[in-house]
Order: structure tokens, then C-alpha cells, then sequence
């Protein structure tokens, strides 16, 4: 390559591209969130923080993404662990399929969630006649939140399960051996052998919820108040369009998520120190 | 459903397992496939509406058909939607690799700083929101000297930038595995210019891991919807925002149209998988 023309040349194409397409949005973000009619300034976020409306975009978006995080999680962590512990041809098909239903998100989703359990949903249906639910709509916070649910699991799922394979059965019967029993294995080996997996993994979790779009906006397009939903509508709605107050949303969104990773990456600093005293 | 659920409870008993640990196991057995038959429930009922005459307040469908399907894929707009996702993601990928496989190259022979860098730009793509990252761009380019929002290209460009951790950890991986440097060398010996050692040598040696980047890529282009709607929406018709806008079509109609891109998915994936199969076979060969 010397001859033909100098290397650091050949990374230029990649470089323009990558700044203008992914760097350059944010910055342009960055700097326009401080832009309130053309000179410098904190008006967008006042408006946001005073405005009872996005409050509550940033109030549910929180809600959604914890709650389902926690139940993904859960159900996440109870499917691992039964996975270690049944047969090898079992074990690899239902991860096969974990890894099939992963793919399996945005607006075919939402659609297939419509079949399911919408207004006319073939479970809703069948629910409702054994009697089990009487009025259940998917279009609401029970029904996002159910939804939502639905995509964490896979991905909890894939996150989680090479932790779990590593807790070794000799950890366990060399506990058993000393005489601890079940709980006793699982708050002094098994917990803290899998906490960096589990806090990792929920931080993804909610990453994934926080930033989720496509999956609501199919199923309520603008009518239930996200965090996403208000930022797509501040820019591409068909009333006013106010894309300055649109990057300061964004911007908080992004520190949002920036937060719940430091947080997470202090706890688990935490620990460590716990563990070598 | 409830069948579906019986066949996975019925699987592990086949093996000869030592009698003592069977009843533990069977409550692990019903914890798996209560998971399985939650994941699988949204897919079944669709793949059941897409193939159902009719389906209305029974608990099956009246009938089975193909005609939703025969119906979607002789629809002109769906064909052409699906024309206008092939187009946009394969113009995406062969530019991501012409643009990613010689800072990858570099990397590895000249710049070893330079891979510590690009794995940290690879996760930029995968922290911000699409949501995010389209406000900025839908104000970059509305208008001034690159007015490209509601063209393909941007979506061209954009989705170059969220394949990069795919394509860029894949090729750089693969490039990891041969030896760039001796091979680059013996073929310049011989007598072949670095751009004719780099096509008929390099290339050659991490086609399948790249191949193994496109499958996946691919699969994760197709299904994108938040930047194909944002940016160029029904200018320029992709599957995705395709499927969003006959939300008020018939529910076979539409089961048939998730159930097709599903599958479509499942096949790239399944040619990646086999891909870095054989892969990892060559390499247990080698």
C-alpha cells in the first residue's frame, strides 16, 4: 500500500462517513439543546422540567423500562436456571429458539401482539371467556408493559446464560460438603458469583426499554406519552415541529442512560472492594 | 398451544436418567416450557391468523389457507417494498465494507492503537437510540448543501454506521486468524502489487467471516424501522414501514406479512450461523 498512496488516507472515506452520519447528529444535539431562539440557554429544559406533559413522557418512559427490566429479568433468571439443570438436546434447541424469538421485535411485533391479545386477540378471547381478565386492553400501561416484558426475555435470556453455565457443580457439592444448604449456597456462592451478570444485564435491559420506539409507536402511534414517542413527534409530528426541543429530550434521554450505567458501574466497583477486604 | 407445550415436557423423559433426580428435573422441564410456550405464543397465534380462512370468537381457526400468502406476495406494493429493503440494505453493506475492510487492514498491520479506538466508536452506534441519533440527522440533512432525508441514500449511510460493529468486529476477527503481514509479503515476492496481494490473497482467506458479518447484518437491516420511517417514510417504502402502513388491512393479511419477514429473518440468520459453522469447523481441521 506505501506506494500507492499514504495509509492514513485509506481511513478517510470511513471517517467521513462515521462523523457525518453518526458523530455530527449528536453533536448537532449536543449544541442545539442550548439553543433558545438563536442565543445560548437552559429554556428547553425548564420547559421540559415545568411542563406536567413531559414530565410524564419521562415519568412512564422510567416506569415501563424498570418494571419490565425487573420481570424480564426475573423470568430471565429462573428460565437459566432451570436450563442448567435439564438435558443437553433440550438445553440447545430452547437457546436456538431464545436467539429465534430475539429477532423478533419492532413493528411485527407489535402486530403479532394485536393477533394475540388486542381488542379481538385470540388469547384475550380465550381469556375472557374462562374468565380470567375482564377488561384488558394492550393499548394501555398493563398492556405496554406485558409487551415489553415479551422482547427482555430473550435477550435477558442470552445475557444471562453463559453466567449461569459457569457456576460449576463442584462449587455446589463442595458447599453442600461443608453443610450449607440451598439458600445458604445461593447467598454466599451462587448471588455473588453471578452480580456483575445480573447488574450488566439489567442495565441492558433498560437501555433496551428506554430507547425502545418502534414496537410502541405500531401499537399506539402517538397516544400514549413516552419519552421516545414525544421526541419522533417533536420533529416529524404534523403540528409543531420544534426540533431544538426535541435534541433536549434527547439529551436527557441520553443522560439517562448514561446514569443508570455509571450507577451500575459504581455498584459493581463496590463490590469489588467488599470482596477483596 | 397446549400441544406445543406437551411436546417439549415430553422430550427430556426419552433419555435414561438416573431415577432419583427425575423429579427435580421435570419442575426444571415445566419451567422451560412454560418460557417457551410465552415466547412461542405471539408467533403461533400469528402464524395461525396468517394460515386461517377465518378466525373469530373460536378457539381455533375455521379452516387453514394459503391464499394470505399467495395474496401478499403477488401485492405489487409489497414486491416493491421488498425491492426497495433489498436494494438499501445491500448498498448499505458492500459500502460498509468497502469503507470498514481497510481501516480493519490498517489496524491490524500498521495501526494496533487504531483497533483500541475503533472498539470503542463500534458501541456509539449501539448506546444511542435510533430515536436520537434521527433528530440530529433529520436536521443535518432536511435541507442545506446535502438535502438527503427522503432518498434511499441516507438510509444508506446511516445504516452503514449501525452495521459497523457487526461488520468491523467480524472482519477484524477473521483478520486476526491469518497471518496478514507473511502473506502480504510472500504474494509481493511473487511478484503482485499490494492491491492485487490484498484481492487475490487477504480477501480470499477472511471471505467467511465476512460473509458471516453480511448474513447477520443483513437480517438486523431488514427489520430496522425507527431511521426507514423517520427519515424517509413512504418516499421511499421499506418492509418495515411497508408492514406499519396496512396497519388497516386485514389481520390475515397482515399475520401473513410478519410471518414472511420473520422467516426471511430466520433464513439470513440461519446462513450466518452456518457460515461461522463451518468456520469453526476449518479452524478444528486446520
Amino acid at each position: 500500500m506505501k506506494r500507492l498512496l499514504p495509509a492514513w488516507l485509506w481511513l478517510m472515506p470511513f471517517a467521513l462517513v462515521f462523523v457525518a452520519f453518526q458523530m455530527a447528529p449528536l453533536g448537532w444535539i449536543a449544541v442545539s439543546a442550548f439553543q433558545v431562539e438563536g442565543s445560548w440557554g437552559l429554556g428547553h429544559f425548564q420547559e421540559i422540567a415545568t411542563s406536567p406533559f413531559f414530565r410524564q413522557a419521562i415519568w412512564r418512559s422510567l416506569e415501563i423500562s424498570l418494571v419490565s427490566s425487573l420481570l424480564g429479568l426475573i423470568i430471565a433468571v429462573l428460565a437459566c436456571h432451570s436450563l442448567t439443570r435439564t438435558s443437553g438436546p433440550l438445553r440447545r434447541w430452547m437457546i436456538a429458539f431464545t436467539n429465534m424469538t430475539s429477532n423478533f421485535a419492532g413493528v411485527p411485533l407489535a402486530f403479532a401482539f394485536i393477533i394475540l391479545m388486542g381488542a379481538n386477540g385470540v388469547l384475550t378471547l380465550a381469556l375472557q371467556r374462562v374468565g380470567l381478565i375482564d377488561d384488558f386492553s394492550l393499548y394501555s400501561r398493563t398492556g405496554l408493559i406485558v409487551i415489553y416484558t415479551w422482547f427482555q426475555i430473550p435477550l435477558g435470556m442470552l445475557l444471562l446464560f453463559p453466567a449461569f453455565a459457569g457456576l460449576r457443580a463442584d462449587w455446589r457439592d463442595a458447599a453442600s460438603l461443608l453443610g450449607a444448604g440451598r439458600v445458604a449456597y445461593w447467598c454466599h456462592i451462587g448471588l455473588p458469583v453471578l452480580r456483575p451478570a445480573l447488574a450488566g444485564t439489567f442495565t441492558i435491559l433498560i437501555a433496551n426499554a428506554m430507547g425502545a420506539y418502534a414496537t410502541v409507536y405500531a401499537l399506539v402511534n402517538t397516544s400514549y406519552n413516552l419519552m421516545t414517542i414525544r421526541i419522533a413527534n417533536l420533529v416529524s409530528g404534523d403540528l409543531f415541529l420544534q426540533p431544538n426541543l426535541a435534541s433536549a429530550l434527547a439529551l436527557i434521554l441520553v443522560g439517562l442512560l448514561a446514569m443508570v450505567t455509571l450507577i451500575q458501574q459504581w455498584l459493581l466497583r463496590r463490590s469489588h472492594h467488599v470482596a477483596e477486604r | 398451544m397446549s400441544q406445543n407445550a406437551d411436546l417439549t415436557l415430553s422430550r427430556p423423559k426419552a433419555p435414561a436418567l438416573p431415577t432419583l433426580r427425575l423429579p427435580r428435573l421435570s419442575i426444571h422441564t415445566l419451567v422451560v416450557g412454560g418460557v417457551f410456550t410465552l415466547l412461542a405464543l405471539p408467533l403461533v397465534a400469528t402464524l395461525g391468523y396468517a394460515l386461517a380462512t377465518s378466525w373469530g370468537a373460536t378457539l381455533l381457526p375455521d379452516g387453514l389457507t394459503l391464499k394470505w400468502f399467495l395474496e401478499l406476495w403477488s401485492t405489487p406494493r409489497f414486491q416493491l417494498a421488498f425491492a426497495r429493503s433489498m436494494l438499501v440494505t445491500l448498498g448499505a453493506l458492500v459500502l460498509s465494507l468497502v469503507l470498514v475492510v481497510p481501516v480493519a487492514l490498517l489496524a491490524h498491520t500498521r495501526y494496533p492503537r487504531l483497533d483500541t479506538w475503533m472498539n470503542g466508536l463500534v458501541l456509539v452506534p449501539f448506546a444511542v437510540p435510533p430515536v436520537v441519533s434521527s433528530v440530529g440527522l433529520l436536521q443535518l440533512y432536511a435541507g442545506g448543501p446535502l438535502p438527503l432525508v427522503g432518498s434511499p441514500w441516507i438510509l444508506i449511510f446511516t445504516y452503514v454506521t449501525i452495521a459497523l460493529p457487526f461488520v468491523y468486529r467480524a472482519v477484524a476477527n477473521s483478520l486476526r486468524t491469518i497471518d496478514v503481514k507473511s502473506l502480504m509479503d510472500a504474494a509481493q515476492l511473487l511478484g503482485a502489487t499490494p492491491f492485487s496481494a490484498f484481492f487475490l490473497v487477504i480477501l480470499p482467506n477472511i471471505r467467511i467471516g465476512v460473509q458471516v458479518a453480511v448474513f447477520l447484518s443483513f437480517s438486523f437491516l431488514v427489520g430496522e424501522f425507527v431511521f426507514a420511517n423517520m427519515l424517509v417514510g413512504t418516499r421511499f417504502e421499506t418492509l418495515q414501514v411497508y408492514l406499519n402502513n396496512m396497519r388497516g388491512a386485514s389481520g390475515h393479511f397482515t399475520s401473513a406479512l410478519v410471518i414472511t419477514l420473520f422467516l426471511f429473518t430466520l433464513l439470513l440468520t440461519w446462513l450466518g450461523n452456518r457460515q461461522s459453522g463451518h468456520a469453526i469447523a476449518k479452524d478444528a481441521n486446520a
